[in-house]
């Protein structure tokens, strides 16, 4: 077909035993009008939305604090035919996504509305429980493909945790989803109760990278570029591994599995050899971690493998896929964003059958229980 | 070397392009200016197709804080990671050594002239008073 790229790995997997599915465990859905979503909101905060809309820690209200690469960061092909924003139709969705490229499930990440980033915390709730609600009616019960999260902003502990247990005795969720860029770092106690209600649950705890909180992205201060943006968000996810380690959330919640979204996979074997390090030298100071920090790393959490890295050499990639643990990696997409990653192409490195099958399937099949 | 009869040049308005079947192949055609490009439809990178990507100018500084655009509208930058690349020969802006998209020859010929042929044209007839685009494969 093309004399350009590798043959690709569906041709492969076609010709195999059984036809790999994808389990694409980072999809992007949209809202196509407002008033999609004013149906799952009570009165008093549709108005709100209506007269005041968003108030986030930016300058001005309805901006984000950088420009971005693409129109709605999305790529240019993705505009549905039909009008609306890329990832607000689900037919065409299905058409240029789900179907070519084979997804057996796709869990749904919204980032509508500045979810996450809202400064009226009662606001940002009623944002949320109307996009849960959303997510079901508009996409779950129209396409069985396309799973759900409860989408709770951790800052309000409770209106959290109240909406948690709203959405558990639907049960159709896959996963809680937090804010990436919390008031506190993740590990802080004051978010605890939410890490024993998704244990008890047994629902896995998305984390999706974005957001914007009152915190500068990057340890550096703010960014000048997209890119540089961009690339905040590892240190961002690096950040937060990190909290929820040291903090001890795995070793008081042993059975809560945490998945990073979209942070990439890149800087994981850094963060934690360092943190292995530190953690000899520092041991008094945490007496409350009983293993070395790598061990908490391998068994509690997961990484989605978008934006995937790309070294020069292949092996490169090969080498950071081992010292993270195959076991360890989700595939995703980030469809319909401007940094997608096709399953065909984005690992340029051999991966053997096995390998293949769990991060494309069995890992998010298990996580998930799909 | 064959050479395909694609398109009048009045089929692809300036700024625009057009995706043509030749040899098996996805070949993308883009009007600038008065000139045409053709390249594989195809991005080197992760296989998006190159019709959607933006027409763009190339932006250089020589240095900080002075910009200087020029060729407008004969780069393109790639619908979906942003990797831009020459359309004159399908060299990437980054790494053109390594990294680039298949090009290939266009001309464009009176119909006047074709009509001497030879040329491979399947999909209408050639009229002399019309302009044509042509790949040669």
């Amino acid at each position: 077909m093309s004399d350009v790229i590798d043959r690709p790995i569906l041709a492969e997997e076609a010709a195999a035993k059984s036809r790999l599915r994808i389990i694409d465990c980072d999809v992007h859905p949209s809202i196509h009008a407002h008033s999609d979503i004013e149906q799952f909101m009570p009165k008093r905060w549709q108005e709100h939305l209506r007269t005041y809309g968003s108030h986030l820690r930016t300058p001005y209200i309805g901006t984000t604090p950088y420009p971005r690469s693409s129109p709605l960061i999305a790529r240019r092909d993705a505009w549905p035919p039909t009008g609306g924003p890329p990832g607000s139709d689900l037919d065409f969705m299905r058409k240029q996504h789900l179907d070519p490229l084979d997804i057996e499930y796709g869990i749904l990440q919204v980032l509508d509305l500045f979810i996450f980033s809202q400064q009226n915390l009662e606001f940002g709730a009623a944002i949320q429980r109307a996009i849960n609600d959303w997510q079901l009616a508009f996409w779950s019960d129209r396409d069985p493909r396309l799973k759900a999260s409860i989408l709770a902003g951790q800052d309000d502990t409770q209106l959290a945790i109240a909406e948690i247990e709203r959405c558990a005795k639907i049960g159709r969720y896959v996963q809680i989803n937090v804010c990436p860029r919390a008031n506190e770092p993740l590990g802080r106690r004051r978010y605890w109760p939410i890490y024993a209600r998704a244990q008890e649950l047994g629902l896995p705890l998305g984390i999706h990278v974005g957001g914007y909180g009152g915190h500068a992205p990057t340890g550096g201060g703010w960014p000048s570029y997209y890119a540089e943006e961009h690339q905040s968000n590892a240190h961002t996810m690096a950040a937060q591994l990190t909290s929820l380690v040291l903090e001890g959330v795995p070793e008081r919640f042993p059975n809560l599995k945490i998945i990073f979204i979209e942070g990439g996979f890149g800087w994981i074997p850094s963060a934690t050899w360092r943190m292995d390090r530190h953690f000899e030298a520092f041991r008094s100071e945490v007496p409350h971690l009983k293993r070395r920090p790598s061990e908490y790393v391998k068994e509690h959490f997961w990484f989605t493998t978008q934006p995937i890295d790309e070294p020069d050499e292949g092996k490169h990639l090969r080498s950071l896929i081992e010292w993270v643990g195959v076991d360890r990696l989700l595939f995703s997409s980030d469809y319909p964003h401007w940094d997608f990653d096709d399953p065909r192409y984005a690992f340029r490195t051999p991966l053997t059958e096995t390998e293949r099958r769990k991060i494309f399937n069995g890992n998010a099949r298990a996580l998930y229980k799909l | 070397m064959t050479r395909h009869i694609v398109a009048r040049t009045s089929d692809i308005p300036p700024g625009g392009n057009k995706v043509f079947g030749v040899d098996g192949r996805d070949i993308v055609v883009f009007h600038v200016n008065g000139e045409f490009f053709a390249l594989l439809n195809r991005c080197p990178h992760a296989g998006a197709p190159l019709e959607k990507a933006a027409c763009v100018a190339r932006l250089t500084s020589p240095e900080p804080g002075v910009y200087e655009r020029s060729r407008v509208g004969e780069l393109l930058r790639c619908a979906w990671h942003g990797w831009e690349f020459d359309m004159r020969n399908g060299q990437s802006w980054f790494d053109p050594k390594r990294v680039k998209i298949r090009s290939y020859p266009v001309s464009v010929e009176s119909g006047e002239v074709l009509q001497k042929g030879p040329y491979v044209a399947e999909t209408f007839p050639v009229h002399v008073e019309d302009s044509y685009v042509i790949i040669e494969t």
